[in-house]
């Protein structure tokens, strides 16, 4: 599953370093890395996380269903809008 | 007549994108998303679907991701056909048509251009072809180096410390490795953040062992017999043994393919007005032409109507989808591109951010915490005006500052202030470089006439 973090809008509230420590993790008190592909055994991880997140920062494809359309060809987008909302 | 030609355009009509990356992408999911249902077209230099470029110098350096696996999320169906891997070449105005490197030619109806900025490389171009000499720009390059930074170099040598550089740097520290840096002003980040700040990202970088060497600048880089740098030369005579040394001067942006095209483009960007479409060379504003992210110039209104070219990973996404938008929109439904620049950068465990235009800031103000604790906001002041923010591990307060800023609220700040410390109440000269002078460091610059004023008010000379 691939994903991406507005860092704009991340305030450090490290919610998504507790849901899914193995896709983000907090380096230093505020500032956060993490991994923009997640393995699939992170989904429903990483779907907490999404839901969680107070900012509503994380996008991420692939959660709403089985196919993860991260691993098709060049042209094969996601098959809808996933933002967390 | 023009309603009709929107209707059919948004219907049947063709779309062509320069540029897949970042801004690409979003402007073609903006498109669908908004009913366009013609033929969408996205070119792209390099062989690889979108992805996102920040995590290349932060968790993939960091080994918590891979430099190949940084794609971006699709939040549309996009339907494009995609021509990965060739170049745009040259753009023909009159006959709506993108030339390709590959001799192919792509017609289009409306055309946007998103081609962002690639990193300036060592312009010694035998030593920049000596193996180690690093650029941190794409997916390669940050594979090359960050398998280079595992096989464990005696010493990696860092030419410039703007944000790419001391990302770099941080790094390093984390992995063990010497590092130096070198950068021609008095401090990292000060053509973004000027010196009182640069001052405070200077003893960040020297406290975890970063060997800084400042007012400096590389004039030579020296290889061995079969190739490998070796050594790093300095203007103050000094010399430097290093096996990796990563070039990060800053960027040049991609507009060489639109020369003799008739577009206002050129090393400072492509300009546009705020609606997003390209001025052409006489600065009279085209209709078809559409530009966005990194590459575009545009005016902003709460800035004094300079052009703005913002290197910024939220720029990318706001201006996309606004001149998306307007791609397919009659004149009075179109949106101006008013996003507040915004950018976030993190390095030695320390998160800075900022909002508005600092280099535009005569005057800095801390306004809560404190410098020498590494954890504070300052606020920078134009003209009796807040023009922009930065913390330093203080994210959450920066969007009330940024409310600051859309206000107008005057500078010096007045209100009162949680954690407001005595040293911070009064203002000091932000000390930014002098705009004459040759810098690779500003990630904004600032140009164009002020309808208040009719003058070039800053210039920065980058080339």
């Amino acid at each position: 599953m691939r994903l991406v973090v507005d860092l704009n809008k991340c305030q450090g509230y490290a919610q998504c370093a507790f849901l899914a420590p193995d896709v983000f993790a907090m380096h230093g008190e505020e500032s956060l890395i993490y991994n923009p592909r997640a393995d699939e055994e992170q989904r429903e991880r990483l779907a907490r996380a999404v839901a969680a997140c107070p900012v509503q920062a994380i996008t991420a494809d692939g959660l709403d269903g089985a196919a993860d359309p991260a691993d098709g060809a060049a042209d094969g987008a996601s098959r809808e809008a996933s933002d967390g909302r | 007549m023009a309603a009709d030609y929107l209707e059919w355009l948004r219907r049947e009509g063709r779309i062509v994108i320069v540029g897949a990356s970042l801004a690409g992408l979003r402007a073609a999911e903006t498109l669908r998303a908004e009913g366009f249902a013609g033929e969408l077209t996205l070119i792209g230099d390099e062989p690889y679907e979108p992805y996102d470029r920040p995590p290349l110098s932060k968790s993939v350096l960091l080994g918590m991701a891979s430099p190949h696996h940084t794609e971006l999320p699709h939040r549309w169906e996009i339907d494009a056909k995609w021509r990965l891997g060739v170049a745009a070449s040259g753009l023909d105005l009159t006959a709506k048509r993108v030339r390709l490197a590959d001799g192919d030619e792509v017609e289009y109806d409306r055309l946007l251009i998103a081609t962002g900025v690639r990193a300036r490389p060592w312009p010694k171009e035998d030593e920049a072809r000596l193996d180690g000499v690093c650029l941190l720009r794409t997916r390669e390059d940050a594979a090359d180096l960050y398998r280079r930074l595992k096989a464990g170099p005696r010493r990696v040598f860092v030419i410039g410390a703007g944000f790419a550089g001391s990302e770099v740097a941080s790094a390093c520290r984390e992995m063990g490795i010497p590092v130096t840096v070198a950068e021609r002003a008095g401090a990292p980040l000060v053509g973004a953040l000027g010196g009182v700040v640069g001052a405070v990202a200077a003893d960040l970088a020297t406290e975890n062992g970063v060997d800084l060497r400042t007012h400096v600048t590389v004039t030579s880089l020296e290889g061995d017999p079969v190739g490998r740098v070796r050594a790093v030369h300095l203007s103050d005579e000094s010399v430097v043994e290093a096996d990796v040394v990563v070039v990060s001067l800053g960027s040049l942006r991609n507009t060489d393919w639109l020369a003799g095209s008739g577009l206002g483009a050129g090393p400072r960007g492509i300009a546009c007005d705020a609606g997003c479409r390209a001025f052409d060379f006489r600065g009279i504003v085209t209709d078809d032409v559409f530009v966005a992210g990194d590459v575009a110039r545009s005016p902003h209104a709460l800035f004094g109507y300079q052009f703005l070219s913002l290197e910024h990973w939220g720029n990318a996404v706001a201006q996309a989808e606004t001149a998306a938008h307007n791609m397919i929109c009659h004149g009075a439904d179109r949106r101006p591109h008013l996003w507040m620049p915004a950018f976030w950068s993190s390095m030695f465990g320390v998160n800075i951010k900022s909002v508005g235009v600092p280099p535009m800031g005569e005057q800095l103000m801390i306004t809560q915490g404190s410098l020498a604790e590494r954890r504070f906001v300052g606020v920078y002041g134009y003209q009796g005006r807040i023009v922009a923010a930065v913390t330093f591990d203080n994210t959450r307060w920066l969007e009330f500052y940024q409310r600051q800023i859309e206000q107008g609220a005057p500078f010096p700040v007045e209100h009162p202030t949680v954690d407001r410390r005595p040293e911070g109440r009064q203002p000091v000269p932000a000390d930014f470089p002098d705009p004459s002078l040759p810098t690779h460091g500003p990630m904004v610059t600032l140009s164009g006439y002020s309808p208040a004023e009719q003058q070039l008010v800053f210039h920065p000379a980058r080339h």
